[in-house]
């Protein structure tokens, strides 16, 4: 199970470092959500995925459950890049309207400006 | 552009209620089950979103006025704050405490600091996201 | 109760929020800024004397014991920064009172430069790593938003870069956070170092400890800099001010922290790389400083010739380098910010942003002028100014150590400093004016308030050397000891 989560990890920083690379202000922005969710399931796999209860109180036998941090941190990191991505849309969206173009190679600039 | 689809209109008015209601569920069951401040506050954000759509903009202003900014940093102000309770107290910061207490008709209820914070959590995650997707959606 | 630890995060966050709520009046924002900003400078200068009695002091959230809890350390090292982080940052808000213009202060500016301390402070202060990338990004999000205001062209096409960039590095660092998860099951930084030194450093840790190296080198601005000369000049000159003289020092210091606490048990692997990076940075650096004509760019590349100056002193581990680096931070931070803020006035004043295209600027402001040239001298080390000792210090360690290559290349590039700012000191200040009295744009009295103070913080920091020596020798000795941190964190 590990080593299908890692090369799902794998596939997913394939795929995202094509769209990071790629000239669209849009693709580079859905290339770092895709980034984020393979980091997401890099902690979660790193974490050990193992067979067992919830790590919530309740009445069942609570000898077996799974580690409760990676989950922690993943919930923390979701948020984070839930608020960045939104932000990065909005700045993407307002660079789209005053500079006219979302492509990455016209926005190189001038030296003197 | 007005968009005058009846179908949703109807589902919405009653499914709107539904999603309110499973979010208000979610923020209790937060404790010791699956749910909490940030998924409830997002459910929430979810019906006003939907209300956003179904009816134009405008009516949605004139029906819920508040600055969506506003309730992020009361949420922010909210949730920082149980923080600072630690301070009167003298514990280290952000612990928390819980007990139980006898409420009429309820029963026994247990109460714990940690609804503030989540409390707060939720009011951050509604303003925040409604002011970025108005934000993005506005001048469409 | 330690929970005085938490306020110099805690704080600035509080009244940030509670900015939000007053964005109509900007005077009181002013006056609460500034009043919240002094409570934290004395919070830390409170606690940097607690630590020399009580030693090292910590505090765990909730009550959650390490290494299970996040907790906030406070050792000399990241209270010195603290303190002087917030002294800078009360001084820019100085300059940008009667410089920022009401729109962008009515855009939350004061909210989002409270955030950017509290990330700044909290990135200081934490004791756990995943802490540590929570703070970076407290910061960064505030740094989004600042490098923003005021919407002009080159910022939007700019910031997009910034943005993208440090994305990828948080990516790095998270990627970084879960192989060092799976391979110790902790993350409490003194829990951490306990583990790898019972268990050795093995070749798999010393690579993780590469990612690390990756992550703080693109946020510090060592040799991947090639984003910063474009994204500290876009912003307006307050807030390049403040990125300038704190957002490279916490990825500095994380550095420091993080090979000095966690993977020192192989040094002939990454201290050798810290070392050969921080050379080529000073090569790249001191080549940048004289190529550009627009001053903007030369100031930004004086800041990435610090960077490589400063890791100098950790590539070379010995109580005087790693003095010398922290008094050198001290330095740098506020000669950093004086310098972006005299650049962006000279811009300002003249309208002009290319050196040659300016010129006699010190016949219409003549202290203006020689401040310049005290922050110059300063920046090339020349006692009794704050440079001198961090330099002298540093240079002692590299010889005790024997890295001749480092030590020549550290003192090559100060020659570059002081050339590629004499270059601009001879061209815009000396020779025919170009400003005629009647068109003259007066200096605000807030500008000659800030600058004066920062010049006076560095005589300060150079002549009163002496003073800060205790604090100095304290930070170094926990730098050099881990034992002393983690007997702190864990008993």
């Amino acid at each position: 199970m590990e080593t299908l989560m890692i090369i799902l990890t794998g596939v997913l920083v394939t795929i995202a470092t094509y769209l990071v690379l790629s000239k669209s202000v849009i693709r580079v922005i859905l290339g770092t959500a895709v980034y984020s969710h393979a980091a997401h399931l890099l902690i979660i796999t790193m974490g050990g995925l193992k067979t067992g209860n919830v790590p919530i109180l309740g009445d069942e036998d609570i000898s077996t459950f799974v580690d409760p941090l990676p989950q922690a941190l993943i919930l923390t990191s979701i948020v984070i890049s839930f608020a960045v991505t939104a932000l990065v849309l909005v700045l993407a969206y307002r660079a789209y309207q005053t500079l006219g173009t979302d492509n990455m190679e016209e926005l190189r600039g001038s030296k003197y400006e | 552009m007005k968009i005058n689809n009846v179908i949703l209109r109807t589902v919405t008015k009653i499914s709107v209620f539904i999603i309110l209601t499973l979010a208000v569920y979610l923020f209790f069951a937060g404790h010791n089950s699956p749910g909490g401040g940030f998924i409830a506050g997002l459910v929430l954000a979810a019906a006003f979103v939907l209300l956003f759509l179904v009816y134009d903009m405008d009516t949605i202003r004139k029906g819920i006025p508040i600055d969506f900014k506003k309730i992020a940093a009361f949420g922010a102000f909210l949730a920082v704050g149980t923080g600072f309770g630690a301070f009167v107290f003298d514990v280290p910061f952000l612990t928390q405490s819980f007990d139980y207490f006898e409420v009429p008709f309820f029963g026994e209820v247990e109460l714990s600091t940690v609804t503030i914070f989540e409390a707060g959590v939720s009011f951050a995650v509604v303003g925040v996201v409604i002011t970025i997707i108005l934000s993005i959606s506005e001048d469409v | 109760m330690n929970n005085i630890i938490v306020l110099p995060m805690a704080l600035p966050i509080m009244l940030g929020i509670i900015l939000i709520f007053l964005r109509p009046y900007i005077k009181t924002q002013r006056v609460i800024t500034v009043l919240g900003l002094l409570a934290t400078i004395g919070t830390s200068m409170y606690m940097l004397h607690w630590i020399q009695t009580d030693g090292i002091i910590r505090l765990d959230f909730g009550g959650w014991e390490p290494p299970f809890g996040i907790l906030f350390v406070a050792d000399s090292f990241a209270v010195i920064l603290v303190t002087v982080a917030s002294i800078v940052t009360l001084i820019c808000l100085i300059y940008a009172f009667s410089s920022i213009g009401e729109k962008i202060e009515n855009m939350y500016f004061y909210s989002f430069v409270n955030f950017l301390l509290a990330g700044v402070n909290g990135s200081f202060l934490t004791g756990d790593i995943f802490n540590l990338y929570v703070n970076f990004e407290i910061m960064l999000l505030a740094s989004y938003v600042l490098i923003v205001l005021g919407g002009k062209r080159m910022q939007l096409r700019e910031s997009l870069k910034y943005v993208v960039i440090n994305i990828i590095s948080s990516w790095f660092f998270l990627v970084a956070i879960a192989y060092l998860y799976a391979q110790l099951g902790t993350l409490n930084m003194a829990h951490i170092s306990v583990l790898i030194s019972e268990s050795g450093q093995t070749p798999l840790l010393t690579v993780t400890s590469l990612v690390f190296l990756i992550v703080f080198a693109l946020k510090s601005g060592l040799l991947l800099y090639f984003w910063l000369p474009g994204s500290y000049s876009a912003p307006p000159t307050a807030i390049a001010a403040l990125f300038g003289g704190l957002l490279t020092k916490v990825g500095i210091y994380v550095m420091i922290r993080v090979f000095t606490l966690i993977f020192y048990h192989e040094p002939q692997i990454t201290h050798t790389i810290i070392g050969i990076l921080a050379g080529l940075t000073l090569v790249m650096g001191s080549i940048g400083a004289i190529a550009y004509k627009d001053i903007r760019q030369i100031v930004a590349y004086n800041v990435i010739i610090a960077v490589g100056f400063i890791l100098v002193g950790l590539a070379v581990m010995t109580q005087e380098a790693l003095e010398g680096a922290v008094y050198y931070l001290m330095h740098d931070m506020v000669a950093k910010s004086l310098l972006f803020l005299l650049a962006g006035t000279m811009i300002t004043v003249t309208g002009e942003k290319r050196l040659d295209n300016m010129s006699g600027l010190i016949r219409n402001y003549p202290a203006f002028g020689w401040m310049f040239f005290i922050v110059m001298l300063s920046l090339a080390g020349v006692p009794p100014l704050s440079g001198f000792i961090g330099k002298v210090l540093v240079g002692q360690g590299a010889i005790e150590a024997g890295s001749y290559v480092l030590l020549a290349l550290a003192f090559i590039s100060s020659i570059f400093v002081l050339y590629s700012l004499l270059r601009i000191f001879l061209n815009s200040f000396w020779g025919e004016t170009i400003i005629s009295f009647d068109d003259e744009v007066p200096m605000k009295r807030g500008w000659i308030v800030s600058f004066g103070l920062l010049t006076a913080l560095m005589f300060t920091f150079g002549i009163g050397a002496e003073y800060f020596a205790p604090y100095v020798a304290d930070a170094a000795n926990t730098l050099l000891n881990p034992q002393i941190y983690i007997d702190a964190v864990l008993e």
